[in-house]
């Protein structure tokens, strides 16, 4: 380890150890702690991705492919399901691979990496961020960076200690638990979505395929919903109905800030990526593919403010992310808004209408003109983000 | 008895460390910055807490309790 680093990141999942790569490819000197003692574990992430969010990073490889996905399945809460099909859509991760598999193309770019580092404040000089504290292995340690990238997750601290408003609304965070089961009897292509205010109002209840008839088997509610019933006695109750006697590999808890990105995610010396800067697709609830773009981006522009000898040049990061994603992910927000407010019997009728399309035919545009059809007022919504 | 004070008088939000999985979403919507998380390690920094209720509120798995009476000091 060397005594200072020109860019210190906090924690070490996809969007952290993507920053540490184009950190380090960009000429940086680059350290990632991670708080835990093993990257990529504990798990929580229904870890389902497209094939696009995945490739345009690390190059699929079935070690870390638990099941390759072609087909959507939306069920509503008649029971009714419309399926939509494509070719070579997406995977469920084994993200205890894929995050360890990331982490070590960071390595390879240059970054250390170091488990089991909690951080736990920051340092600053003249106002701004200048390193960090933190405790490893029962020792209180100081190090100093010239950058500090918080990725430190849903959790996350860091952009607080730094003066940033990050804490999430708790009407915006889903709250979420899975259990990985096995003798799951679902198709090893199909992603499942349940809706309805039996299974998950206001969000969606998932089954996700994993190999050798696993599935990843979960549900997200807002905190507001929360304030009435966990997550927990709804999954509870789905296992009770549906799988009474399917064994219980691994149960989880975790939260999803389903929500548009923070105004700011950078300030003097700091710069927050992942699900730390709320970087999450509010519709899908999905972070792995937008929290590892964001993540290439600051690690990109860190790298140039370090090499540039310009420090301000981080807070060009804002826009970059913006127009990036940003942009898009305020319009899902809208949507979001607009599809998880439907009652039970508007979502049955959005799947009996689409079911009438020809199954050739069908497209999640297909679904989403149908949702519109039932629901006018949000097509004012998209139009206004569109001419906007 | 001793009484844990939070910042607006006693404290009565009360996480339940054995039954917590240190998911982080308590932290994520405490608008006082008043949980500390560790890997598998978590407290109430009781001088910051309002016992606004939020985080019992987001916990997936019913970990914290909101205690009228106050929560005991160990």
């Amino acid at each position: 380890m060397k005594p200072e680093y020109d860019i210190v990141i906090v924690g070490a999942g996809p969007a952290g150890s993507i920053a540490a790569r184009f950190a380090a490819e960009g000429g940086a000197s680059v350290l990632m702690l991670e708080k835990d003692r093993d990257v990529g574990y504990p798990v929580r992430c229904g870890e389902a991705i497209s094939k696009a969010g995945v490739s345009e990073f690390i190059a699929p490889d079935e070690k870390w492919i638990s099941a390759h996905i072609n087909k959507f399945a939306l069920i509503s809460p008649d029971g009714t399901e419309a399926v939509i099909e494509f070719s070579d859509a997406g995977y469920v991760l084994e993200r205890r691979i894929f995050d360890y598999e990331l982490a070590k193309t960071a390595a390879k770019a240059g970054a250390e990496i170091l488990t089991r580092a909690y951080v736990n404040g920051l340092l600053f000089e003249d106002g701004k961020v200048s390193g960090v504290k933190y405790e490893y292995r029962g020792e209180q340690k100081e190090l100093k960076a010239k950058i500090v990238i918080g990725a430190d997750g849903v959790e996350s601290r860091i952009g607080r200690w730094a003066g940033l408003k990050t804490y999430v609304d708790f009407r915006e965070m889903e709250c979420c638990v899975q259990v990985t089961a096995s003798n799951i009897n679902v198709k090893d292509d199909t992603l499942y979505f349940y809706f309805g205010e039996n299974v998950a109002p206001g969000g969606y209840f998932w089954i996700f395929p994993k190999v050798n008839g696993a599935a990843n088997i979960g549900l997200g509610v807002s905190g507001m919903v929360g304030k009435k019933k966990s997550a927990l006695s709804f999954l509870n109750n789905f296992m009770e109905n549906n799988f009474p006697n399917s064994p219980i590999l691994t149960s989880i808890a975790g939260g999803v800030p389903s929500t548009i990105t923070l105004d700011k995610i950078s300030a003097p010396g700091i710069m927050l990526v992942g699900d730390a800067a709320r970087q999450v697709n509010p519709l899908s609830g999905g972070g792995i593919a937008s929290g590892m773009i964001g993540g290439s981006i600051a690690g990109k522009i860190a790298a140039e403010a370090i090499t540039n000898n310009s420090l301000d040049h981080i807070l060009t990061y804002d826009k970059a992310w913006h127009e990036r994603l940003g942009k898009r992910h305020e319009l899902f927000e809208k949507i979001k808004n607009g599809i998880y407010n439907f009652s039970d019997d508007k979502f049955n009728k959005i799947a009996h209408s689409f079911n009438k399309i020809p199954y050739e035919k069908r497209s999640l545009g297909k679904l989403f003109t149908t949702a519109l059809f039932n629901q006018p007022s949000l097509l004012v919504d998209v139009a206004k983000i569109f001419i906007i | 008895m001793n009484y844990r004070q939070a910042k607006t008088g006693k404290l009565m939000i009360d996480i339940l460390p054995d039954k917590c999985d240190f998911c982080g979403c308590c932290v994520g919507v405490c608008p006082e910055d008043a949980i500390e998380l560790k890997e598998a390690e978590i407290f109430i920094i009781d001088e910051r807490c309002t016992n606004c209720s939020k985080c019992i509120w987001s916990c997936p798995i019913e970990v914290i309790k909101f205690n009228k009476k106050g929560v005991l000091s160990k």
